[in-house]
This record gives structure tokens, C-alpha cells and sequence, in this order.
């Protein structure tokens, strides 16, 4: 008992690790059962990340008691990171993620209580300095969790960028702007220049504006397709927007947006024939079935056409 | 002091502005052109600001001025060859042009004003039958 008054003064980290690491075997297959009730992973995944953990964990504990800031924690937590990250991806919910420590807490409890016998100081000693690092470990992991899903938002949002702005060359001065997306400032302002810059390298008369992909319209993404439909216009070249569902209409006409003079239609096939009206073109069947000239501009049409030109 | 030329094709009068359009200049032009769709009697104007880099509100408010008189005048303005950039500048500047006539270059714009004033003469010929020969010869 003369020992006592100096271990309830400070957690021993060397103590906690001892106890954890003689009592893994009684750990882990808890702790893993804990686990494997939350979440959709193999058993034996599950299982060799604790075990990689609590190694990890262990070996950490005698220098690292008080913050998990502490450079010891550099591979638990570069550890953590990797598995909140994967799991971000797999697309589990960020307390499913940090559940991986939390579970941890009930079975090293009781081994810390178990190993300390009587001395009721020193367990609650323990057990303090054991729960403030699983906490700190836990919401590390919750931290890590959600830099995965920013990284993830940050990539797709670069690829629909892209993806957004390809200006297509229907036929000889017909182009055709295929938008997909929510239209905001940004994303239009790109399009407009692309656009505007293909109109003139290819010297194209006709811009058709195809819509089909933008989920909804509102007031401020009329505006910019104006914008790019008077641009294209001061340029010389006339724009045809394309792709109106029924319900855009009736909220282009709810809104009170005034498309004014603005050629529309309803999908990009009636677009493409008003187009080659414009320049002078037509398109008409050649013979057979299997050449049939749709103005839908599909792979078979355009070479109908191409054969009918000359 | 700097004039921006005019120059005559037929019934068409060109315009290529080539350099730096500050605010005199751009009212010289449109003394000029005025003056030479009266004399001359041509039917249409074809304005070149394909080497227009930069605008204000000014210079695109003197484009669709000249559109105006021009249309006073009967003769029909045509822009060609506004980049892209001059183009995004004056719609962010809330300048559309409207009633201005555009063109990619000036063959196009050339084909479309050789359209518009054939239609219109033909409209014209049986109450005017000598308007354009007339003109024609008068300003050579």
C-alpha cells in the first residue's frame, strides 16, 4: 500500500500497454464482435485492422499518455487515416468509421479494471488517460473520414467541370453545346468562351444549345443562356437552344423569363434539321433501310448523308 | 489627324477598323459614313472589327449609333468578325446590339447584305425602276 499515493498521481503508459498487450487475446475477438454488427466488411478484414491497431496502439502508449498530438501517435494515426479514408470511399457513415475505436473501449476497460484489482485510484487514473486518447483517436478518425468525402467532392466536382463544356462539331458550320449540370456563373462563363472561341475557328453559322442535361431553370440560368445566345449572336452566329422538358417550360413561362427572338425546340434532333435548313442542307433517306439520313445525327445517319452530299 | 477609311464595293461600303478606336475617331466615323451613304447611295454598310480587341461602352454604343443612322439612311449595317472576347464584353455591358445585323466575316456578311438589298430592290423596281444603277454611276 506504500505505492499507492505515487501510482494514483500519474497513469503509467508503460502499465496500460503491459495490461493491454497480455489481455489481447481476450481484446480482440470482443472487440471485433463489436464490429463486425455495424458494419458490411469481411470478419477477417475486420479482425487484422484491430490487431494491426492495437499493435500499433501498444507501442505508442508508453511515451504517448496525455495527447494524441504527441509524435509517438504518427503511426496510429497515419494508420487511422488510411482506414477512415477507404471506408469514406466504401461509403460507410462517418460514426460507422469512428465506431472502429469506440467499440474498442468496453473490452480494454474491463481488462484495465480486471488487472488493477482493488485499487480503485488507479483503474479510474487508467481508465481516464485510456478513454481521453480514444476519444481524441476517434475523432481524429472522424476528421480523416471527412477529408476523404472532400476529396472525393473536390474530384468529381473538377470532372463535371470538364466534362461540362465540350463544344461538338455536328456537320460542316453546325456546332452543338452539350450542357449537363447545374448551369452557375462559373461553369457558363466557361462554356460561353468555348463556345465563342469554336465559333470562331470553325467559322460555324449555327450554335445549338442543348439543355437536356441541366436539371432545372431558373431565373439566373436563363440569364446566362442569354448571355451566351446574344454573345454568340454579336458574333454573327445564331443559337438554337435545344432540349426543353415540359416542366422547364412551364417554369421558363412561371419565372416570366422572355427567351425573346431565341429559336427553341424540344430535343437536338429538331435542332440539327433547323440547322441544315439554315444552311442551305437537307436530309433525305438514300435507298435502303440500313442508310437511313435521321437528322438525329446517330453514326448510321451521318453517313448516309455524307455519301448523299456530293 | 487619323480617319478610319472607307472603302466602296458596288452598293456596299466597307469599313475596317484597325486600330485603337478612341472617342474622336469614333465620332469622325461617323461624320464620314453619313456623309458618304448620302452621297454614294449605298445600300449597305459592312463594319470589319475583327481587330477589335477591346471596347467600352462608348464604342459599342457608337456601333449600334452608326446601325441607326445607317438605317436612317436606308442602308443596312452588317458587323463582322467581333471576337469573342469584345462580344462577352458587351453583353456583361448589357449592350445586345439589338437591330444590328452580325456576320462571322465579311463574306458572310457580304452574302447576307447582297441578299437583303437584292430582295429589297426587287421589292422597290416597279415604282423606282433607276435606284441603284443610278447610284451606281453617280459615285464613280
Amino acid at each position: 500500500m506504500t505505492d499507492r499515493g505515487k501510482m494514483t498521481k500519474s497513469t503509467d503508459g508503460g502499465r496500460i500497454a503491459a495490461t493491454l498487450s497480455r489481455h489481447a487475446d481476450a481484446i480482440l475477438p470482443e472487440w471485433t464482435a463489436k464490429q463486425l454488427t455495424r458494419g458490411a466488411l469481411t470478419d477477417s478484414l475486420v479482425a487484422s485492422q484491430c490487431s494491426e491497431f492495437l499493435g500499433l496502439f501498444v507501442a505508442a502508449l508508453p511515451g504517448g499518455v496525455g495527447s494524441i498530438d504527441k509524435k509517438e501517435w504518427g503511426p496510429t494515426k497515419e494508420f487511422l487515416g488510411t482506414l477512415s479514408r477507404s471506408r469514406a470511399a466504401q461509403g460507410f457513415s462517418p460514426s460507422e468509421t469512428a465506431m472502429f475505436i469506440f467499440a474498442a473501449k468496453e473490452p480494454m476497460f474491463e481488462q484495465v479494471r480486471v488487472d488493477g484489482g482493488g485499487n480503485g485510484d488507479q483503474v479510474a487514473a487508467d481508465l481516464g488517460a485510456l478513454t481521453s486518447l480514444l476519444d481524441g483517436l476517434g475523432l481524429y478518425t472522424t476528421e480523416m473520414y471527412q477529408k476523404g468525402r472532400e476529396e472525393l467532392i473536390r474530384r468529381q466536382e473538377r470532372d463535371l467541370l470538364e466534362l461540362s463544356t465540350p463544344v461538338v462539331t455536328l456537320w460542316d458550320g453546325i456546332l452543338a453545346l452539350p450542357m449537363i449540370g447545374t448551369l452557375d456563373s462559373g461553369r457558363t462563363q466557361v462554356a460561353m468562351e468555348a463556345l465563342l472561341q469554336r465559333i470562331v475557328e470553325t467559322g460555324s453559322q449555327i450554335a445549338i444549345l442543348d439543355i437536356t442535361g441541366v436539371p432545372t431553370v431558373d431565373t439566373l440560368t436563363a440569364q446566362h443562356l442569354l448571355k451566351t445566345v446574344t454573345a454568340a449572336r454579336l458574333m454573327g452566329a445564331e443559337c438554337i437552344i435545344s432540349g426543353i422538358r415540359p416542366q422547364i417550360a412551364q417554369t421558363i413561362v412561371h419565372l416570366g423569363i422572355d427567351l425573346g427572338d431565341v429559336i427553341t425546340k424540344a430535343t437536338l434532333a429538331d435542332a440539327f434539321r433547323i440547322a441544315l435548313a439554315r444552311t442551305g442542307r437537307a436530309v433525305a433517306k438514300v435507298g435502303g433501310a440500313a442508310s437511313i439520313a435521321s437528322a438525329a445525327g446517330a453514326g448510321a445517319g451521318v453517313r448516309g448523308t455524307s455519301t448523299a452530299q456530293p | 489627324m487619323d480617319r478610319i477609311p472607307i472603302l466602296r464595293i458596288g452598293n456596299l461600303l466597307l469599313v475596317t477598323i484597325q486600330v485603337d478606336m478612341h472617342d474622336r475617331l469614333a465620332l469622325q466615323l461617323q461624320d464620314d459614313l453619313t456623309s458618304r451613304i448620302s452621297t454614294t447611295g449605298a445600300r449597305g454598310v459592312l463594319l470589319d472589327i475583327s481587330s477589335l480587341e477591346i471596347v467600352d461602352s462608348f464604342i459599342g454604343r457608337m456601333i449600334s449609333n452608326i446601325a441607326a443612322m445607317a438605317r436612317v439612311l436606308d442602308a443596312e449595317t452588317v458587323v463582322v468578325g467581333m471576337q469573342p472576347a469584345v462580344a462577352i464584353t458587351l453583353v456583361e455591358l448589357g449592350l445586345s446590339l439589338p437591330g444590328v445585323r452580325t456576320a462571322l466575316d465579311i463574306d458572310k456578311g457580304m452574302s447576307l447584305l447582297s441578299a437583303y438589298t437584292s430582295t429589297d430592290r426587287d421589292r422597290l423596281e416597279p415604282a423606282l425602276p433607276a435606284t441603284a444603277d443610278g447610284d451606281g454611276s453617280g459615285g464613280g
